[in-house]
């Protein structure tokens, strides 16, 4: 693809304290490419898309979004999450708010949107997830795939150019994982950029351009899906497929 | 031992009620000074009637936790209250109050020292909830010299005596060229006391909320401030509210200290108003229960107040 990246991480170092949680990563996401992130636990999944939103901050290298050089500055990270949504394994809606609360407070409050303009953001995107006759109800009422529902659609509502999806899955019950995954194939159809730490083979098969496969902080291998799934290169790789197998 | 009592229920109570009976009557003997005497046993030893008073009176309270025993949960708690309320009158009635001095006085007593007592407290505690508030943000900054300030502070503060601050700052700010009144020194320093306590009490509420909240809300992109207004602190008043009403009813009483600068406040007239005709007790009294009500008033605001923000956080 010609056209200029969303998002290149260069030489990117990341350590907490004396641990060194990325090393030397380098990384370009095209416009409307999807790209899903596994590897084993700690190996630094987390850590690398909470960096691309500022969330974390890194030591050495740079990562670009959109254009924009992030700094640790505050002005910037804001700016640069403004373009980024993000979904959670946690899910992290606020308990305290409706769904539909939920979907308003940062359109109103970031982008300065009126109520009634940011209300009818937030029914078309929760009509999207299909879960707006839920709208007037508390999370807690809702159940864990219809809560990660919501999630998506909130990050949304921010009308975002890049999507980060940290194991969104993962925290939930087996009947629960399709719906979310459904709902995250659907966005991938429509054209948006993501990036999905997952162990979902059958979502990162059908949908991403490319996975990628990190090992204790470092990038150990890249490939398209089938490549990776069929012929994984490297030893780890292996392991790590055999070991989602077994 | 141990074992001996825990073995049987049955014999550990009987234990325990034969122990307090004994300590009942061993606690009335010896504090009671003027024992029932009747004309005929006038010529005993007095620690003879004391034990025989106390021993009357012991059975007495025994008789009566029984019989408080066999009434429904409600019934006994009222009974209690209404028992214990009026041996307090009792304790009062000892004292020969002349009533219609109080009856006097109890108008200026509201007035003026109600309202003033009420106006010190709720100003303080408007200004220190302020104050909490930027002192557990700052508690919680990585920046060195904001956690030191607020360290400082709140050690100071938390550390001092609420009557030395009082008169730190009345007399204190004088010399510094800073001419300040009573009632602003008493609001000053009851402020910044009672912003110390509260300073950790708020920061304990809003680190019981998970990270996860924060980082959604950052994620948005909220700014800090933005972050903790709409989507922290809400979350943290269900935790922050019950220790701050206990704050308030604690600061009304600790507001008689500002007394001591002449503030007429409820203390300071309960102190004044009975000196010319010798009524010390009298008003003394009517100030304690004065006090009292407005807790109970308090209390029953707190409790209104935690149940209405249960409800509306009810997820
Ligand atoms: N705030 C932190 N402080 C110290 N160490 C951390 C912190 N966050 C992560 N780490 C460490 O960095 C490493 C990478 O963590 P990360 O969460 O990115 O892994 P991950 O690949 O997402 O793993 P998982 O599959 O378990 O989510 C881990 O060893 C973790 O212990
Ligand atoms: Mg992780």
């Amino acid at each position: 693809m010609p056209a200029e990246p969303l998002v290149t991480l260069s030489g990117v170092h990341k350590s907490f304290g004396a641990f060194k949680a990325l090393s030397d990563i380098t990384l370009s996401v095209a416009p409307g490419e999807k790209v899903v992130v596994c590897g084993p636990s700690g190996s630094g999944k987390s850590t690398m898309i909470r960096c691309i939103n500022g969330l974390e901050p890194y030591q050495q290298g740079k990562i670009t979004v959109a254009g924009r050089y992030l700094t640790e500055e505050e002005e910037v990270g804001r700016a640069v999450r403004q373009e980024v949504g993000m979904v959670f394994q946690s899910f992290n809606l606020f308990p305290h708010l409706t769904i539909l609360e939920n979907c308003i407070l940062a359109p109103q409050w970031v982008q300065g949107k009126s109520r009634d303009e940011a209300v009818e953001t937030a029914r078309r995107y929760l009509k999207r997830v299909d879960i707006l006759e839920q709208a007037d109800k508390y999370p807690i009422q809702l159940s864990g795939g219809q809560q990660q529902r919501v999630a998506i659609a909130r990050a949304l509502c921010m009308a975002p150019r890049l999507m980060l999806f940290d194991e969104p899955t993962s925290a939930l019950d087996p009947e629960m994982v399709k719906e979310v995954l459904d709902v995250m194939t659907d966005l991938a159809r429509e054209g948006m950029t993501m990036i999905c730490v997952t162990h979902e083979m059958g979502f990162a098969q059908a949908v991403a351009d490319r996975v990628i496969f990190m090992d204790r902080g470092r990038i150990v291998e890249q490939a398209p899906p089938r490549a990776f799934f069929t012929a994984p290169q490297s030893a780890r790789a292996q392991e790590f497929l055999a070991q989602l197998l077994h | 031992m141990m074992r001996y009592l825990l073995a049987d229920p049955a014999r550990l109570r009987r234990i325990g009620l034969g122990f307090g009976f004994v300590i009942l009557v061993a606690v009335l003997t010896l504090v009671n000074q003027k024992p029932w005497t009747p004309e005929a046993l006038s010529g005993l030893n007095p620690w003879v009637l004391r034990l025989g008073t106390a021993l009357v009176l012991a059975l007495l309270v025994m008789a009566n936790i029984r019989a408080l025993g066999l009434l429904p949960r409600a019934a006994q708690v009222w009974g209690v209250w209404i028992e214990l309320f009026l041996l307090l009158m009792a304790f009062f009635w000892s004292f020969d109050l002349s009533f219609s001095f109080i009856a006097r006085k109890i108008g200026f007593l509201i007035t003026q020292g109600v309202a003033m007592t009420l106006y010190i407290s709720a100003l303080s505690i408007l200004i220190a909830t302020v104050i909490a508030l930027v002192g557990a943000v700052a508690k919680m900054s990585k920046n060195g010299v904001i956690y030191g300030l607020a360290s400082f502070y709140t050690s100071l503060f938390r550390g001092l005596p609420l009557l030395m601050q009082i008169y730190i700052i009345y007399l204190g700010l004088p010399q510094v060229g800073y001419v300040i009144g009573a009632v602003p020194a008493g609001v000053l320093a009851l402020s910044l006391c009672y912003g110390a306590y509260m300073t950790e009490i708020f920061r304990a509420g809003i680190e019981s909320i998970p990270r996860g909240q924060s980082e959604g809300a950052t994620a948005l992109g909220l700014a800090p401030a933005q972050s903790m207004v709409l989507v922290i602190l809400p979350q943290a008043m269900r935790i922050i509210i019950p220790p701050t009403g206990n704050q308030f009813i604690a600061m009304l009483k600790d507001s008689s200290l500002v007394s001591v600068v002449g503030v007429w406040e409820l203390m300071y007239l309960a102190r004044t108003q009975g000196q010319t005709e010798f009524r010390h007790i009298e008003m003394l009294i009517t100030a304690s229960m004065i006090y009292w009500l407005l807790s109970i008033g308090l209390e029953y605001a707190q409790s209104r107040i935690e149940a209405r923000f249960g409800r509306s956080n009810a997820r």
